[in-house]
């Protein structure tokens, strides 16, 4: 699904952030991405997002070389990535019902189709309770909570996750991966950038390890 | 591990649950903030001095125009006291002669009061105009869209009765049609300045108040919107905007001209009103006006919706842009 070749980036005439990484992530793949502060796992993700490009080497997104994309096709192909972002990006205006209800309101999709869909999410992510409140009025877990259902809730072919249970309590850190791997099994390919190495060990998946902008894989 | 139908994301059929009520949906770009309060009175008071300059500018003009053709709707013939004349003769005859002529409407000879009053600011009131020497004229309508022969008639005046002097205003006239065009040309350049300070007060308030939203933009253009989709999201909202401001702005410039008017009317043969009249004339504004004002309304709502689409579309295609280019860091950004 995603496959990267040789890719290095540099900021400016910076050192290379990221060094000849080559992997792919595969259809239906769950994988962590680890290493320490600093060693590149957000330049990743950005890269994965297709919100960076390169600054050599290949990168190949849904079978599309990502040189060749034209800007007015990212769009369509995003709808199909999911992301939960560190600084969560939610609309402080729209309730909880209604920024994780947002994708699906940017595809045109009529509301009475993903009403139900949206309110059990939230009540699966334990805000059944909170979904008619507004972001500023809730915890730092509420709104990590908010946004991995934001980028749930459309089902996408891969989901990426920068630190999802950094603002979590370790009950609802378990009960966030058990809904990443339930998607898994559904067919969405998981990318989960995190520190938490408990997080990690609940799972057996393959981990991504970055090190100075370089990459090691464990399968 | 979680039951496959337990998942809840989009498309998974679930028994019916209790419904939750929810708030009416709220619009994509928020409707109150402080950027969009702040443009709403940049708009009204731009808005508001366009109009007041359309309505004073057309208000000049018909002034002016009513100047020039006032004084072009009459000539006055002069009569230069002599002992050789019985004056009163002299002015009947000089009427009749002057009537003779294609092209005059009517006559009025200037009686001995009315010339005492024409001359009391110079020489004080309980004048007896026979102690002096004074000319006396003969006032004669003309009309405007057929006037007579005024050589002629200079001609058959200075033949027949050579005290008379005519005096067709021309010297006026062309000083108060140049000065009336320099008028309407300085307030053509004043509406022309205004209308210029709108245009980029309105783009840069616009775009201001944007750049509170970038955030929203970026978001929409992250969860997968097309531009296209944002761009209209952010046009609907800024049109809602300057229809809100052009409206209130132009009702303002308007209720002011009425007022005014109104005051006009009111205080009608006071030495205020004449005064103001004979300055501005009239504070009405004709159908020009009007029309101006409405074309006012929609060039700032134009700009707004206009400026609003393309900031918008700039702004994804910067954040593109700065994420294409490993060279360019955008501290906002993931």
């Amino acid at each position: 699904m995603i496959h990267f070749e040789n890719v290095g980036l540099r900021y400016g005439m910076g050192p290379e952030i990221l060094k000849d990484l080559t992997f792919d992530i595969p259809k239906k793949s769950f994988q962590f991405l680890t290493g320490p502060s600093g060693a590149g796992k957000t330049t990743l993700l950005r890269l994965l997002f297709m919100s960076l490009r390169p600054t050599r080497g290949l990168i190949k997104v849904f079978g599309r070389e990502m040189s060749s994309i034209p800007q007015s096709e990212l769009p369509m192909l995003r709808r199909r990535v999911g992301i939960v972002f560190q600084d969560f990006r939610l609309l402080d205006h729209l309730t909880t019902y209604e920024n994780v209800a947002l994708p699906l309101r940017v595809r045109g999709k009529d509301e009475s189709g993903y009403r139900t869909d949206v309110v059990e999410l939230l009540k699966w992510v334990g805000l059944g309770d909170r979904i008619n409140v507004l972001p500023p009025v809730l915890s730092g877990g509420e709104k990590q909570r908010v946004a991995i259902a934001r980028a749930l809730i459309d089902q996408p072919e891969l989901l990426l996750a920068d630190e999802p249970t950094g603002n979590v309590d370790p009950p609802m850190a378990k009960r966030i991966l058990k809904l990443f791997m339930e998607l898994n099994r559904f067919g969405t390919a998981v990318v989960i950038a995190t520190h938490d190495l408990s997080l990690m060990d609940q799972v057996e998946a393959r981990r991504m390890i970055l090190t100075s902008g370089r990459l090691d894989l464990y399968d | 591990m979680i039951d496959k139908s337990e998942l809840p994301i989009a498309g998974t059929k679930r028994p019916p649950q209790r419904e939750i009520t929810l708030r009416r949906t709220a619009s994509i770009v928020p409707q109150q903030n402080v950027q969009s309060r702040s443009l709403l009175a940049v708009i009204v008071i731009m808005s508001f001095l366009a109009c007041l300059t359309i309505g004073a500018v057309g208000m000049i003009r018909s002034t002016a125009s009513s100047w020039a053709s006032q004084i072009s709707r009459e000539i006055t013939i002069q009569i230069k006291p002599d002992d050789t004349i019985d004056m009163d003769k002299t002015l009947g005859a000089v009427r009749e002669l002057a009537l003779s002529f294609v092209g005059t409407t009517g006559g009025t000879i200037l009686d001995k009061d009315a010339t005492a009053r024409l001359l009391e600011p110079w020489l004080g009131a309980g004048l007896d105009i026979d102690e002096l020497p004074v000319p006396r004229l003969v006032i004669i309508t003309i009309d405007e869209q057929n006037p007579p022969d005024f050589t002629a008639m200079r001609a058959t005046l200075a033949k027949k009765i050579p005290q008379a002097y005519l005096d067709d205003h021309r010297t006026w006239v062309d000083r108060l049609v140049s000065m009336a065009r320099t008028t309407v040309i300085i307030g053509s350049g004043v509406l022309g300045l205004v209308f210029f300070a709108m245009v980029l007060t309105v783009i840069f308030a616009t775009r201001g108040a944007l750049a509170g939203n970038r955030h929203i933009i970026e978001v929409l253009h992250f969860v997968g919107a097309e531009s296209s989709f944002v761009a209209e999201q952010f046009q609907k909202h800024f049109l809602l905007i300057s229809m809100k401001g052009a409206l209130t702005g132009a009702f303002l410039a308007a209720f002011c001209f009425a007022a005014a008017g109104w005051w006009q009317t009111r205080s009608i043969a006071t030495p205020e009103s004449d005064q103001a009249a004979a300055l501005f004339g009239s504070f009405t504004i004709d159908w020009t006006g009007y029309v101006g004002i409405f074309l006012t309304m929609l060039v700032i709502a134009a700009l707004t919706t206009l400026t609003a689409r393309f900031t918008v579309m700039k702004t994804i295609d910067d954040i593109d842009n700065i994420r294409s280019d490993p060279g360019r860091i955008d501290q906002n950004q993931p």
